[in-house]
């Protein structure tokens, strides 16, 4: 299903974020940020997606570990790697952000540090993916598990320290020419994660046919 | 093997020199305008790290005119990084995919062929 999903997706995706810009030039500016406020339409979206990937490769995991499922590890694989260039996209966008609104480039604060620690747990993953050898599957799932328990933490590290990155309470008060373009770079980044993942999980199911062609040679 | 690390590092060193050439050119054409209330916020930040977190977006109706900021730079700058890094890993897929189908017919034909012997 995903397979038959990735080129629709891909180009819905591609055409909703090549019109985004467009819907972001007519949201008003924000009073004290201003301009730079504007990042927030691609940084939280990314975050967000982030956040879902990170949902998605912990569940799948957990399918793994406990059902024995070897599709739900392919998928948890693609999902791992997703979470890692989301983060990416959103740990860029932010100090950029972050550099004209607050001064600096980056702050140790509660939801900043936690971020990161959150992507550099699925960096963890894909290495031990990469270079753990056999039965590596297992462990990396095993850290699946507990990147997906520390998303409730980066979420609500804003409400619960004191701290300089904007609150989520932000989200739900947006006004309405803000909350439209907000929400269609949310749909915008949602189905090209969509996208992705059903190629990045094309490429895990071609792996393991491979590695059972090898096997089959090997007899 | 050695030649295709040397590329990949060296990709991978462009790709970091780039993004930070960005970030440069980012605060060289942020910090050349006018001074104004976003100029006051960065400079209250900076004086009053300890000011609390925004609850909530304010629009606001209209900027006086030494705020008028072009939307390009700034939104092009994180418009384009974002585009690079999903076109980027989009088309790493797509070549790690076609190498595996590559290698999946090879391997398929030899298996035939031990069959067959």
């Amino acid at each position: 299903m995903l397979n038959r999903l990735f080129m629709p997706l891909l180009v819905t995706g591609g055409l909703l974020f090549a019109s985004a810009p467009f819907m972001i030039a007519r949201a008003p500016y924000e009073s004290t940020m201003g301009l730079i406020q504007k990042v927030f339409y691609f940084h939280v979206p990314s975050a967000m997606v982030m956040f879902a990937s990170a949902f998605v490769c912990g569940i799948a995991s957990a399918m793994f570990l406990f059902g024995k499922r070897r599709g739900s590890d392919m998928v948890a694989a693609a999902a791992a790697e997703l979470t890692v260039v989301f983060g990416v996209i959103v740990l860029v966008t932010g100090p950029i952000w972050a550099r004209k609104a607050w001064g600096v480039w980056w702050q140790w604060d509660a939801r900043l540090t936690s971020s990161l620690i959150l992507w550099m747990i699925f960096v963890a993953y894909l290495l031990l993916r990469r270079f753990g050898g056999y039965g590596s599957e297992k462990l990396a799932a095993g850290v699946a598990l507990f990147g997906m328990a520390n998303v409730p933490f980066v979420y609500w590290s804003v409400n619960v320290w004191r701290t300089l990155h904007p609150k989520t309470t932000v989200v739900p008060s947006l006004g309405p020419g803000m909350r439209d373009a907000f929400w269609w770079c949310v749909v915008a980044f949602v189905a090209l994660y969509v996208a992705l993942l059903a190629a990045r999980v094309r490429l895990e199911r071609g792996r393991l046919s491979l590695e059972e062609l090898y096997l089959a040679l090997d007899e | 093997m050695t030649d295709r690390h040397t590329r990949r590092t060296l990709i991978l060193l462009t790709v970091l020199a780039m993004v930070g050439l960005l970030q440069l050119t980012i605060t060289a054409s942020t910090e050349s305008a006018a001074t104004d209330a976003i100029g006051g916020a960065s400079g209250g930040a900076r004086a009053q790290p300890q000011q609390a977190a925004q609850d909530e977006f304010v629009p606001i109706g209209e900027l006086p005119p030494e705020e008028q900021l072009p939307a390009a730079p700034l939104l092009v700058t994180a418009y384009a990084f974002v585009w690079v890094a999903l076109i980027g890993y989009l088309w790493s897929i797509w070549r790690r995919v076609g190498r595996v189908e590559i290698e999946l017919a090879e391997v398929g034909r030899r298996l035939r062929k031990a069959q067959e012997r």
